[in-house]
């Protein structure tokens, strides 16, 4: 990573919240932490891949909101849920679900590549239509049962890390869902491809330079369609994971991820513009982000001047990186 | 001195330059330079690629300041600060790689930052575009102001930016390569105002590599080799050999090189790729051609003559709407640059920094076009830069390093650099776009013999160019193009300059 700025606001930001609140630097509240990010985490690698090719894809949230319904609708639910839904096996409803993300995936590839529709209003109007599936699938109730495995991912303990015995003299443990698990394996994975494969070398020129990539016979259109699939992909896994991780599947519930997303890969560092960056900064933006969502909630202020002071904090976060790119270009 | 005494009439100089040295963290740029303008003078600046021209001049235009030495406008000593301090010390200059906004109207780029607004505070259209084009017009131009800048020709989008200097009222005016893209009428369009601009006293700095053209339009020729002023002279006393002797720290070279030339047409060589009365649906119409393996065929015309869009349509960045494309005798259709690169396509455009990547390390840049080549899944940095380092021998590309950002190469090297890209594995088919422009003899003479070396290796090389020199000195076939068709071709025999400026 060249852009050290996202880790020292990172650092203050632990530092600050640290002297601010005793409950806040914990092992426990640590994995808390991180616990939180994990939804988001899956979002943000697909959405890195689409920022570093300049694009950017506002669908994600209700993407994922989408096709976390879809699984659900295609799952028995209890008596009391009251949604005409098509009850199938497990895996045949994980496949369709992944296959309803593939086809979003590809219509938001073709409308930018194939008829030329900036990415941000074609993923506009794919934002409006995730959300009309949603609305469509579950008509206002909530549904609550998933496949095994979607619940077992989402919501289930993976192992637990002993930590000593707790004050009433048991032994007391952290626990370590499987959300993690799955999150990390994606930035992982993403930080792999990205950085050591011939297609993620294809990312990075071409955000760096659409037009001496096509030039030198890159297939751009090919690289930016792929990417806008690998984010609602991204999207999908991230949405059944998260009905399980909630316990419930409705409308509009994915709402704040949109911005936690796209705000975790650009306060990391990756630009905008396209080119620079990678999962590395993510992480640190997701970091960030956690550390700020999470402190503020352990600090005793106002619970709506936490929404004002959030942006702030994120705004100054930007500023930083900025002025940090512009000293190291300059020197 | 004789700098010192020729000075117009006495008056004292209105920039002096002395002792300026600069340097980009190892490369040194310029070393210990004195430079002197006077008033009312065109002051001609000829070197190699990479001689320090324009870094000189981007010093005196204030967009790098920290350099040694000391540097005085109108005897005072001064040092700029940005491209606006210069412009308040009325220094205004046209750069080589133009600093457009390709999206804007031509008024637009004309008066960025400076539009004129009504009462209400709001631009006023039809007074900038009247304004834009009375001061176009007084260029000589005939264009239109509300026309995207992305659409004009290199050449005119040049003139339309120092239309934009002249509206700043700078005094100063520096040109950085201007005439390189620039058709022969143009040339004197802009020769006209360059002398109107001298009658009204402004002084001009101009840099070309067409030595003719700074012999036929300055006062004082000034000429630096290696980061170092070789001699400042009187144009009078100068001769075109003595320049490029002073250029290349060499005995001169053969002067008649592109004059005329004899053309080897050989009908016996297997025909690669053909086109049959292809068309655009805009610029380009019937236009019927055949390349030959191991022939050089040059494509000659005028700029707006359809070149551009020729080669594009070869590497499937425009598609045609009319006529057949044969490549080994079976049709094709390119629907992309990938689909021609990968059916044996390569091309390098009239503007490298379209296939350049400025911010990359010289080895990605080379790679990049092979990568589906020589890895698989997993990218090899090492294997990259073993054919980079290859490509950097058999090039003379310099510095000889794989790992500096491409940006900081000379434009000579990087023309290097684009050509490289495609010599790791041997297109079938090599499509040039005016392949030497802008470039000095020396780098000249490089691209001169990689290009004839990749003929004699069997390519099917199509080189596009405005200048008839580039032409005569490649070409074994020659095809005049005219409003986008053939006009006329020759294929054996001798031809002259003459010949192809009569049919175009
Ligand atoms: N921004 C830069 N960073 C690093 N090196 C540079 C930069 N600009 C120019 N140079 C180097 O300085 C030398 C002179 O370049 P330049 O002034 O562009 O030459 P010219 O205009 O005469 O062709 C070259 O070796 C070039 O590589
Ligand atoms: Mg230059």
């Amino acid at each position: 990573m060249r852009n050290i700025a996202p880790v020292i606001t990172l650092i203050a930001l632990v530092i600050f919240f640290s002297f601010a609140s005793s409950t806040f630097f914990t092992l426990d509240n640590a994995f808390n932490i991180i616990r939180q990010l994990s939804i988001t985490g899956i979002i943000a690698v697909g959405l890195t891949y689409v920022i570093l090719t300049a694009e950017i894809d506002l669908s994600v949230a209700a993407v994922a909101n989408a096709i976390g319904i879809t699984v659900a609708y295609f799952t028995i639910q209890p008596d009391y849920v009251n949604i005409a839904n098509v009850p199938m096996q497990g895996w045949i409803a994980v496949i369709l679900a992944l296959l309803a993300a593939l086809a979003i995936g590809l219509v938001t590839a073709g409308g930018i590549t194939i008829i030329g529709i900036p990415s941000f209003i074609m993923t506009l109007a794919m934002m409006q239509i995730a959300n009309g599936m949603s609305a469509l699938l579950v008509r206002g109730q909530i549904a609550y049962s998933y496949p095994e495995i979607v619940t077992t991912l989402g919501s289930g303990t993976a192992f637990r890390i002993p930590i000593g015995v707790d004050a009433a003299g048991k032994a007391a443990f952290i626990p370590i869902g499987w959300t993690i698990i799955v999150c990390l394996a994606f930035l992982v994975a993403g930080h792999i491809v990205l950085k050591y494969t011939r297609y993620g070398r294809y990312i990075y020129m071409v955000g760096g330079n659409r037009e001496a990539a096509e030039y030198s016979g890159v297939n751009v259109k090919l690289i930016i369609g792929s990417v806008m699939v690998i984010c609602a992909m991204c999207s999908g896994v991230a949405g059944m994971l998260g009905v399980a991780y909630f316990g419930s599947a409705q409308q509009n519930q994915f709402d704040t991820f949109l911005l936690d997303a796209i705000a975790a890969v650009v306060v990391g560092g990756t630009s905008l513009f396209g080119g620079r960056g990678g999962i590395g900064n993510t992480i640190i933006g997701l970091l960030v982000l956690g550390v700020v969502n999470n402190g503020l909630d352990h600090i005793q202020i106002d619970s709506f001047l936490k929404i004002l002071i959030r942006g702030l904090i994120l705004l100054a976060a930007l500023i930083i990186n900025i002025y940090a790119q512009k000293l190291r270009e300059s020197g | 001195m004789t700098d010192e005494q020729s000075g117009r009439g006495g008056a004292p100089p209105l920039l002096e330059l002395t002792g300026v040295s600069k340097s980009f963290g190892g490369v040194t740029a310029l070393r210990d330079v004195d430079f002197t303008l006077y008033p009312g003078e065109i002051h001609g600046l000829v070197g190699e690629n990479g001689a320090g021209k324009s870094t000189m001049m981007k010093i005196i235009a204030g967009v790098h300041h920290d350099f040694e030495g000391v540097m005085k406008i109108r005897g005072v000593e001064t040092r700029l600060r940005s491209a606006r301090d210069a412009l308040a010390s009325s220094i205004g200059m046209v750069h080589q790689e133009l600093s457009i906004v390709p999206e804007l109207s031509v008024a637009e780029n004309v008066f960025l930052g400076k539009q004129p607004l009504t009462t209400l505070g709001i631009v006023d259209w039809p007074r900038m575009n009247r304004e834009a084009k009375a001061l176009i017009a007084s260029l000589g131009l005939d264009i239109d102001p509300a026309a995207a800048m992305g659409t004009l020709p290199v050449g005119l989008q040049q003139l339309v930016e120092l239309s934009r200097v002249l509206f700043s009222g700078a005094q100063i005016i520096i040109l950085d390569e201007p005439t390189s893209a620039l058709s022969p009428p143009e040339i004197r369009q802009l020769f006209d105002v360059l002398r109107r601009l001298r009658s009204e006293g402004r002084s001009i700095i101009f840099i070309s590599h067409f030595l003719d053209d700074v012999l036929a339009i300055s006062d004082r020729v000034t000429v630096f080799r290696n980061g170092k002023k070789v001699i400042t002279d009187e144009t009078r006393k100068l001769t075109k050999d003595a320049v490029i002797a002073h250029m290349i720290g060499r005995g001169s070279i053969d002067m008649h090189m592109g004059e005329d030339a004899m053309l080897a047409g050989d009908d016996s060589k297997p025909v690669v790729l053909s086109l049959e009365n292809v068309g655009d649906g805009r610029t380009l119409h019937d236009f019927s051609i055949e390349l030959r393996a191991g022939e050089i065929t040059g494509v000659y015309g005028f700029m707006g003559s359809g070149q551009i869009e020729l080669a594009r349509a070869l590497f499937g960045k425009l598609p045609l709407r009319r006529g057949s494309v044969k490549l080994d005798g079976k049709p094709v259709r390119f629907r992309s640059t990938a689909g021609a690169r990968k059916a044996g396509i390569a091309f390098l455009p009239e503007n490298r920094q379209m296939m350049l990547f400025r911010t990359e390390p010289v080895f990605k840049n080379v790679s990049i076009a092979i990568l589906d080549r020589i890895h698989r899944l997993l990218v090899k940095p090492a294997e990259e830069k073993r054919i980079t380092e290859g490509h950097i021998k058999d090039l003379q590309i310099r510095p000889p390093r794989t790992e500096i950002a491409l940006g900081s190469l000379s434009g000579g090297n990087q023309q290097k650099v684009a050509l490289a890209k495609w010599l790791t594995h041997l297109p079938k088919v090599l499509v040039l776009s005016e392949p030497t422009r802008g470039m000095d003899v020396g780098a000249k003479e490089d691209v001169i013999r990689i290009v004839k070396s990749l003929r004699d290796k069997g390519v099917a090389i199509l080189v596009l160019s405005a200048e008839p020199e580039t032409i005569l000195t490649l070409a074994d076939r020659v095809t005049v193009m005219k409003k986008g068709t053939v006009a006329r071709q020759f294929s054996s025999g001798k031809i002259e300059k003459a010949d192809l400026l009569a049919a175009a």
